[in-house]
């Protein structure tokens, strides 16, 4: 693990994640104000500016912004967690088999993702959510939707590069079956190129379903949710500056640390795209 | 010939897979459109005339051979919220978006390729880490939080800029633009009106860097690791030994060479801005497609959503198409597959 503290910057980020993290599991322990980050409004406290009773000051119904915004690490981190999550899943799925297989099925799969990613980057999922109905779970399953081909291509293209090694045509002429196969010889080799590509996408994720939030077709109010902040001091920017300043930095500094780490864990499992 | 041919019919199948994505998106899911056409107060008798008339009543795969037909036709249907055309609501819209994408992608050009080169050259001095801290600062900035702080600070706090619209509201009385090509930026250009110019430009300068931050962040990054790997292949090496100069060997064979994958990355990046506009107009009350599109999205207004993703999915294909071209002119040995 020493490569995550190999500089200056990667242990800024490196830190900085271990505080989200810590902010996600024990938020409302840490708290200033729990019941204010819940959402409980507190209208006589609206608009203070941040002071030394409310750090970062408080917003339009009078919550404590410090307390909102610990709150909100939970499921940012819970989003980007359950959308790479279930996208690599899915992707690595259909990508071994694609790869594995070839064929029809192979050309099936891969003219579909090719389908999904005919889309500017983002669109198809703020089209989706539309459709299903904002809401925070909805953002979820359309970030899914447009994410999942990524990882097709990538595992595809790993799994017939492996597939073609000798040993495991050899393991396959001495009936081995498939299952073992892509189990023992194909997955483990694809794990490098997805540990990379998951480490890399989590902060685009955040910074996606923040995206999402800010033009209100993800989490709905009242909840803690950094993008919907943003979009709730939007109009307030030039007098309660705070609001979205603070609410758009955590999601900054959240997606800065895991952009910074995920370059950290490409060079040190794979130099070889490092140096590209 | 053949080619062109042959990346004409791909991209109509393209074109022909995303409508139907988007169509079976809008109707399949249980939103009723002649519901949000009418709005909420109409009778269940009104609704259900209404259907017949929108032809929600027959099955779905006719309806989408229907919208086909009528999209290549030229009929893209009426906008729910404005009750305009959409076509006619795309045409009035787009070149604001495009001279907005044009200045973001000329911005990220320019300061990525030379902070990118000036990093290369300074590797692993100062220079290098900082101008790598910026770049990953790009990348990682949400382009809605970058505009309201740019808004506030320069807008503001120091009111050097105006803060939202592509032209004060006075210019359309005192300094009207004549309508040439539809460009308002390039038109009051081509017709002298130089005041609006530089209303223009002074507008354009926020949201226009507001969008390229991301690119900014892409290409700096590309454009030096790009430099660093043809400066240490055989043939830079051999220049050197035979003793050309360091600042030829730079710019007339390494820049040269690290030339195509930074113009892939920037086609890439301008596909990244097609939808980077929603969020930048929507901040900056840009008159363009963005904030429409942005609009249309809330207001579930499907024939306006439609149109939008066709015409942003034809600006990706365009936009590859392009990239390829630029690709086959430097690098004759890569032409189109």
């Amino acid at each position: 693990m020493k490569f995550l503290f190999k500089d200056k910057l990667t242990s800024m980020a490196s830190t900085l994640l271990i505080l989200f993290i810590f902010l996600a599991i024990f938020g409302p322990l840490v708290a200033p104000y729990p019941k204010e980050g819940r959402g409980k409004a507190n209208v006589d406290n609206s608009f203070i500016g941040p002071g030394w009773k409310h750090l970062l000051g408080t917003d339009e119904l009078g919550r404590d912004l410090l307390s909102r915004i610990i709150f909100g690490a939970r499921p940012a981190l819970l989003i980007a967690l359950a959308v790479v999550g279930f996208a690599a899943v899915i992707g690595t799925l259909l990508g071994l088999i694609a790869g594995y297989r070839g064929g029809w099925i192979d050309s099936l799969i891969m003219r579909v993702s090719e389908l999904f990613l005919s889309f500017p980057p983002l669109l198809l999922s703020l089209v989706a959510v539309t459709f299903l109905g904002p809401g925070l779970v909805n953002a979820l399953i359309a970030l899914i939707i447009s994410w999942w081909p990524w990882y097709a291509r990538l595992i595809r293209v790993e799994a017939s590069i492996v597939k073609s090694k000798p040993y495991v045509e050899i393991s396959a002429a001495m009936g081995v079956p498939d299952r073992v196969i892509i189990l023992r010889h194909i997955l483990r080799n694809v794990t490098t190129p997805l540990i990379v590509q998951i480490a890399a996408d989590l902060g685009t994720v955040i910074l996606a379903a923040g995206s999402l939030a800010f033009i209100g077709l993800g989490a709905q109010p009242p909840a803690a949710d950094w993008g919907l902040m943003v979009a709730q001091g939007r109009n307030l920017i030039f007098d309660q500056w705070w609001i979205s300043t603070f609410s758009g930095m955590a999601i900054f500094l959240a997606v800065l640390a895991f952009n910074i780490l995920g370059d950290a864990l490409r060079d040190h499992f794979d130099p070889r795209i490092s140096r590209q | 010939m053949k080619i062109l041919r042959n990346r004409l019919s791909s991209a109509l199948l393209v074109l022909l897979g995303a409508s139907f994505i988007t169509f079976t998106l809008a109707r399949v899911i249980p939103s009723d459109p002649a519901l949000a056409y009418i709005g909420p107060k109409a009778t269940a008798a009104e609704a259900a005339k209404l259907r017949i008339t929108l032809g929600l009543d027959q099955p779905i795969p006719v309806q989408y051979f229907k919208y086909l037909i009528e999209t290549f036709q030229g009929n893209w249907g009426y906008s729910l919220s404005t009750k305009q055309p959409i076509l006619q609501e795309i045409a009035d819209r787009l070149p604001a978006t495009l001279e907005l994408i044009f200045f973001a992608i000329s911005f990220a050009v320019i300061f990525g390729v030379a902070l990118g080169v000036y990093a290369a050259k300074y590797r692993g001095k100062f220079q290098d880490s900082l101008i790598r801290i910026f770049a990953i600062i790009g990348v990682s900035m949400p382009a809605f939080w970058l505009g309201l702080l740019l808004q506030m600070l320069f807008a503001g706090r120091l009111t050097w800029f105006p803060a939202t619209g592509q032209f004060d509201i006075e210019l359309k009385y005192d300094h009207p633009i004549t309508r040439v090509t539809g460009f308002p930026l390039f038109d009051s250009i081509i017709t002298g009106n130089y005041h609006a110019t530089f209303n223009g430009l002074h507008h354009m300068i926020l949201p226009a860097l507001t969008l390229s931050a991301y690119s900014f962040g892409l290409l700096s990054r590309m454009a030096r690791a790009n430099l660093l790997e043809v400066l240490s292949q055989d043939y830079v090496k051999v220049a050197r030994a035979y003793g050309l100069s360091e600042r030829l060997i730079f710019f007339k064979l390494a820049l040269r060479n690290a030339l195509p994958p930074i113009v892939t990355v920037t086609g890439l990046s301008a596909a990244y801005l097609i939808t980077g506009t929603f969020f930048v107009e929507q901040v900056y009350n840009w008159p363009g497609i963005g904030s429409f599109a942005v609009n249309s999205l809330l207001s579930i207004d499907y024939p306006a959503i439609m149109g939008i993703t066709l015409v942003a999915a034809i600006g990706y294909l365009v936009t590859n198409f392009i990239v390829d071209l630029i690709q086959s002119k430097l690098d004759p040995r890569v032409w189109m597959k």
